[in-house]
């Protein structure tokens, strides 16, 4: 199992957001969390990585067998997790080209020392395939970007980091068709058995093209339902309304 | 629930100290016969000496600021006004006693005057030790030397431009300084002449209650152009001392002089400087101004802009961390139609440090064609620190374009989870963030001064995360 949740409980200040839960994924797979808005996917997405307003009140986070709730956000990174966030900060005066190589860098340890003239034809390469135009290399880092473009950065690191796990927080939202095609297929580009993601989204609009190997439906801080792919058609035509009502039964 | 971002203060590198080996030192404290003392020992001509002494006057009558820094603990009794480190000044490192020349080893001088730079003044205590200037532009008769020697070897050009930019008694400090001043550098650039590769003078303290004043003066010939650096340091004691300079660049018609500073004073030191440029038709003036060090610093580079199509620009760059306050800016002058100026002020506060921006933007009435920019921006690592921001304004023509920014910003912990959640540790992403923060500014520097910079923000980010 590469991630293995039991039972997470967590706070943000007082209030209690993720009540019990309990996901598993393996490597190679591809997830996809859906549940309506408030009912804590982004919370999950950011207690992953380690955000540190969040408080773990009990469960555990196993990655690779090791309990990670100890991590400091970087050194889950390190160990091959990547969240594509839903609202990517801007960092004013650090260039894309320096932010990226950087990470790569540290990312990478292990490889020696970066090469720059085959990191740029690496990151030349990636930006093609994002449909980014070269001149964001040197942008500072998500300032003045439009929403789209902030999507694409996020997924274009994706491209370059190379994680074993990918969370993808509601990438989607607010994309066009174009754009989440593209988001779409650098995902599929990485799909295969050393790459796992959990696609966090509202619609299936996304799930269209990224087909997942299992669906989760989440309400009220907890995962109600899991299923396969076709979980998410029956959501599409009957909404969650269903499923609030079973979970009260 | 959100925590302030915990990156402690780096280690200050140039804290060392070296034993008390003066030849020379009057005894604590300022009176007549110390200001007579000073003079004697450099044969001065009575006029200096009778300048001087109004200098003391002026001392004396003005009162301390009641704005600014926190200046209450300064105690004039407990300094001493003057050491003479050596019997005379070197033109070769190798000469100079083996604690002075180690200390400039460590500083990275000599190493910095082969690399890049045409000229080096090194001052100890109240001398310049080392000098020395490249022959090809002694060639050209520019002139870099100690005031003193400017004194003895171009009497007349001191005689004519020393104290008219600003006068003995022009604010308590610069009194001060005229009373007791020791040291620094003058500068001559002749007609034409472009002195492409810059001249550096290098201060340093190493005694403990000390008060180091230098002068200097620059006079940029027509159409000249010349770029002088200073740098600073002084060994960490737990007594206070005080560095008070008085600086008076003319930049004649025509004329460009680029004077940056890097400020790096051990949080002991009151750094209380007067700094003032005059530009002349079509000269420009620009003060490169950093302050990473001190306990407290109040200094706003001047440019008068006298002549028409003059142009001034400041660039201030302040760093204040625990138990500093860094009270800069700068203050523009416009005087001549049809000049311009540039401010631009960024700062960055941790660890309770305060950091505040005083500038001041003054056209006279009946010119045409004023341009006037202010920029300021500060960055607040933590909710105990603080910036202030005293901009003003006295605009006295109509014909004026003047525009002023001002933005307070924070280092967000969103900013930082974004870029830990990369990879990188949390104080790699604060410094990211800082630099970044800098960058626009750094950009503008030369490239040595650039990585000088970033080297000492980088020193003062340092450390381990709580």
């Amino acid at each position: 199992m590469l991630l293995q949740i039991e039972n997470l409980h967590t706070r943000i200040e007082e209030k209690e957001i993720l009540k019990g839960v309990n996901l598993g994924i393996e490597r190679g797979e591809i997830h996809a969390l859906m549940g309506p808005n408030g009912s804590g996917k982004s919370t999950l997405a950011n207690v992953l990585l380690g955000h540190p307003s969040y408080t773990v009140a009990s469960g555990r986070i196993l990655f690779e067998g090791q309990d990670i709730l100890e991590a400091d956000p970087e050194d889950r990174a390190r160990l091959g997790m990547f969240l594509a966030f839903q609202y990517p900060v801007e960092v004013p005066g650090v260039t894309v080209g320096k932010f990226l190589k950087r990470s790569v860098e540290i990312l990478r340890d292990g490889e020696g020392p970066l090469n720059v003239n085959k990191f740029i034809e690496e990151l030349r390469a990636a930006m093609d395939t994002m449909g980014m135009d070269r001149s964001f290399i040197n942008r500072y880092l998500n300032e003045g970007f439009s929403g789209g473009e902030k999507k694409r950065m996020e997924i274009l690191q994706m491209l370059l980091f190379q994680p074993k796990l990918a969370i993808l927080d509601e990438t989607d939202s607010g994309l066009d068709i174009d754009a989440l095609r593209i988001v779409a297929q650098g995902v599929n580009r990485l799909r295969g058995d050393q790459f796992s993601a959990l696609i966090i989204t509202h619609y299936q609009r996304i799930l269209d093209y990224i087909k997942p190997d299992k669906v989760h439906i989440m309400i009220y801080g907890r995962i109600v339902l899991s299923g396969g792919a076709d979980l998410v058609g029956e959501l599409e035509s009957r909404g969650y309304d269903w499923i609030r009502e079973e979970v009260r039964l | 629930m959100s925590e302030a971002v915990t990156v402690e203060i780096g280690e200050y590198k140039y804290g060392f100290a070296f034993p008390d080996r003066s030849v020379f030192k009057t005894r604590k404290g300022l009176d007549e016969e110390i200001v007579r003392t000073i003079s004697r020992m450099k044969n001065e001509p009575e006029w200096m000496l009778q300048y001087r002494l109004r200098g003391l006057e002026a001392f004396r009558r003005k009162p301390m600021p009641n704005w600014g820094a926190d200046l209450s603990e300064i105690n004039f009794d407990e300094i001493y006004y003057y050491a003479k480190p050596t019997e005379d000044r070197k033109g070769r490192w190798e000469e100079l006693p083996e604690e002075i020349r180690k200390t400039y080893d460590r500083i990275g001088i000599p190493e910095a005057e082969r690399k890049f730079l045409a000229g080096v003044g090194a001052q100890y205590d109240s001398e310049i030790v080392y000098h020395n200037i490249r022959s090809d532009l002694e060639r050209k008769g520019v002139v870099f030397c100690a005031p003193e020697d400017a004194l003895r070897d171009h009497p007349e050009l001191v005689r004519k431009y020393f104290g008219t930019v600003i006068p003995f008694n022009d604010n308590k400090f610069a009194a001060l300084n005229t009373a007791v001043w020791s040291g620094g550098s003058f500068i001559y650039v002749p007609k034409g002449v472009r002195v492409e590769i810059p001249l550096q003078a290098y201060f340093r303290i190493n005694l403990e209650s000390f008060g180091q004043f230098e002068r200097t003066l620059i006079i940029a010939d027509e159409g000249s152009f010349v770029h002088y650096i200073e740098g600073c340091t002084a060994p960490i004691y737990s007594r206070n001392s005080l560095h008070s300079a008085v600086v008076e660049i003319l930049a004649l018609k025509g004329a460009r002089v680029r004077y940056t500073t890097i400020q790096n004073w051990s949080n002991n030191v009151y750094n209380l400087v007067t700094k003032r440029a005059v530009a002349y038709e079509e000269a420009v003036v620009e003060w490169v101004d950093g302050n990473i060090g001190s306990k407290r610093t109040m200094k706003y580079p001047a440019v008068y802009l006298l002549g028409q199509k003059a142009h001034g620009e400041v660039l201030s760059i302040a760093f204040a961390g625990k138990g500093q306050e860094q009270d800069t800016g700068g203050k523009i002058v416009h005087a001549a139609s049809d000049t311009s100026s540039v401010i631009t002020s960024k700062s960055i506060s941790k660890d309770g440090g305060i950091a505040s921006y005083r500038g001041l933007i003054k056209v006279y009435p009946q010119l045409t064609g004023i341009k006037s920019h202010v920029v300021c921006d500060a960055l607040l690592l933590d909710p105990q620190s603080k910036t202030n921001t005293y901009p003003y304004m006295e605009i006295e023509s109509e014909d004026v374009s003047m525009e002023h920014e001002a933005r307070v910003s924070r280092i967000s912990e969103e900013q930082l989870f974004y870029l830990r959640s990369r990879g990188l540790s949390e104080s790699e992403a604060s410094l990211m963030i800082v630099n970044g923060f800098l960058d626009p500014l750094v950009k503008q520097l030369p490239l040595e001064y650039a990585v000088e910079l970033n080297r000492l923000i980088e020193l003062e980010m340092e450390g381990s995360v709580g």
